[in-house]
């Protein structure tokens, strides 16, 4: 009743405690974001002597560069390409299994989901040398399908397991009236499935996308020419170059992370629902 | 809710009913087809890449190989005799365990913290909420190089903290001694944001007549955080538990653009120590000796967390 007033009053302590606290934490946050995106605006001599403040210089051409070189826009469309490809994969894939796992009862289909679910259990790196050869022996080394195939195939426990359970909470008279009316299985999961299952499609498509966006280690193993390097192997590249010419890097960290955090503004919540989908979904 | 958590977040499904449809007709052809149209993509996709490689992996590990021709050259155990006999990993193993120590004494009662004083609804709460789960959602790579400038010794922002007293600024992470540190600092930076995320939605979903019953019996503001809110929450909290066990065992992105593991492999996860040793060079055998320790570890402490902390739910 009246606590909540009292919390919310202007000079409670606690209160006051609670405000700094945040501010504190948020300009942790804040401030090594915001020295990125304005140390790319400086000259390196400025950047020496005032990493933190606001350029007293604007120098527009650090971006400008970096915006009209082709090696930019190349990163971004080979990140791009492999990104949908797992994503397309995934989905395809996943979508079909789930539907299988949720809506077929069958000899060995909860012995195959636990199989599935294994792919929880450790992380890709483990195997990334017979991986390595694998893909090599398949004749996909230094291709995109490369770098997306092992993507989507350890992303997949976690897909299908969300599809799996969302799919199930589709009402199933709606599947045995669907039936009784002559449609089939396949129809019924093109045409219903599917078109009701959008939101979920979608957190799936977006931790994947995001993930796939950002992935390191695999690209590194399987790529060996620059022209089909993601943006991540790039930009190392580009900082190996330009060792200590700071506000050229910051500059082309600023522009990689720019899609991403569009991304992030645009779908936040698919972006939120899908990273903590372990305990939102619950 | 804790039960669903459980399932979807750990380790498996398998064991839940599956609705039985029940349809007069011949229709067992029509599921019959789906069986076989929809379910091989995904085994074949996850037995080529996933399971497959852990096999040879273990297979791998018994030769000397250097990835060309046929493996030949078998030598028993002497992989992981070698393995367990570099201080390097040893290292490794050290610092995977301090990355879990910080991130269970530091970020997760930063992250609860903050969940408890963004859960309410106030005027900025929710803006404050997408700014500390950024840093998450940020690449590892490009997170990594955003601190290498932060701690760089000429250019970076502590650099110029430490010469605003006079002092000569610090090269941390070209130091054994502050590399790691440096390291655990941003692992905090960035992760603290997904745990906090995990604890709000708990919270969101909590059952607010509990609290209110505490309070109505003359609980406290604080006795009523302390033996209703936080109590309700451990489900949560052994999951956030989880994932940062899970998620310092597979660190590497992070490392790269900071340290690559070193100076003198100070900085080293177990990835990193396995990309450094066994990819980079191409010995085969050994990186896949450490690659099955790494699995064993991984698998291991599964089923351990599942068995001892989650098995009730």
């Amino acid at each position: 009743m009246s606590n909540a007033r009292i919390i919310r009053a202007p000079f409670d302590p606690a209160m006051l405690f609670k405000l700094v606290f945040l501010a504190v934490v948020a300009i942790i946050v804040l401030v090594p974001l915001l020295a990125t995106l304005f140390g790319g605006f400086k000259s390196l001599g400025e950047l020496r002597v005032n990493p933190f403040g606001l350029p007293r210089h604007w120098e527009w051409q650090n971006y400008a560069d970096i915006l009209f070189s082709a090696r930019y826009w190349q990163l971004l469309r080979n990140s791009l390409i492999i990104s949908t490809l797992t994503v397309a994969l995934t989905l395809i894939v996943a979508s079909m299994a789930a539907f299988t796992f949720a809506h077929i009862r069958f000899f060995g289909s909860s012995m195959l989901l636990s199989y599935l679910t294994l792919g929880l259990l450790f992380p890709a790196a483990t195997a990334v040398l017979p991986l390595f050869i694998k893909v090599r022996d398949l004749g996909l080394l230094d291709t995109y399908f490369g770098v997306a195939l092992p993507q989507a195939a350890f992303g997949l426990a976690m897909s299908v397991l969300l599809l799996r359970r969302f799919f199930k909470d589709i009402p199933y008279e709606l599947l045995e009236a669907a039936l009784v009316d002559g449609c089939s299985y396949i129809k019924f999961f093109r045409y219903v499935t599917l078109p009701l299952s959008r939101p979920i499609l979608a957190t799936v498509g977006t931790i994947t996308f995001v993930n796939s966006w950002n992935a390191y280690l695999l690209p590194l193993v399987m790529l060996n020419t620059d022209a089909l390097y993601p943006w991540p192997l790039g930009i190392m590249v580009y900082q190996g170059e330009y060792s200590s010419e700071w506000h050229l890097i910051l500059a082309f960290i600023t522009l990689t992370i720019l899609p991403t955090i569009i991304i992030f503004l645009l779908a936040q919540k698919h972006i939120v629902a899908g990273l903590t989908a372990g305990a939102v979904k619950g | 809710m804790a039960r669903r958590t459980a399932s979807v977040s750990a380790i498996g499904a398998a064991g839940e009913m599956v609705p039985q449809v029940r349809v007069r007709g011949p229709v067992w052809d029509g599921r019959l087809t789906v069986l076989i149209l929809f379910l091989p993509p995904a085994l074949l996709l996850f037995t080529l890449f996933v399971v497959l490689p852990i096999g040879e992996a273990a297979w791998y590990s018994g030769f000397n190989w250097n990835g060309f021709g046929r493996p030949t050259n078998w030598i028993g155990l002497d992989n992981y005799r070698f393995v367990l006999e570099t201080r390097a990993f040893w290292l490794a193993l050290r610092n995977n365990g301090l990355i879990i120590a910080v991130s269970l004494a530091i970020q997760l009662p930063l992250a609860l913290t903050l969940a408890l004083m963004l859960a309410e609804r106030f005027r900025g709460a929710v803006a404050l909420r997408m700014l500390f789960f950024m840093p998450y959602i940020l690449a590892e790579i490009a997170t990594g190089l955003i601190f290498s400038f932060v701690y760089d010794g000429d250019y970076g922002l502590v650099a110029s903290i430490w010469r605003s007293f006079g002092a000569e600024p610090p090269h941390l992470l070209a130091s054994t001694d502050t590399a790691m540190l440096a390291v655990l600092i941003v692992i905090v930076w960035k992760y603290f944001g997904f745990h906090m995320m995990l604890f709000i939605a708990a919270l969101q979903s909590l059952d607010k007549s509990l609290v209110e019953a505490a309070r109505i019996d003359g609980a406290t503001q604080s006795q009523a955080l302390r033996h209703v809110v936080i109590p309700l929450l451990y489900p949560t909290i052994r999951l956030s538990v989880f994932f940062a066990i899970v998620g310092s065992l597979q660190l590497f992105d992070l490392v790269m653009p900071l340290t690559r593991g070193g100076p003198a492999d100070s900085s080293n996860t177990m990835v990193s120590f396995l990309y450094n040793n066994g990819i980079s060079r191409m010995r085969v055998g050994y990186g896949s000796a450490i690659g099955v320790i790494l699995f064993a570890i991984c698998v291991t402490f599964a089923f351990t967390y599942k068995r001892w902390f989650m098995r009730d739910e």
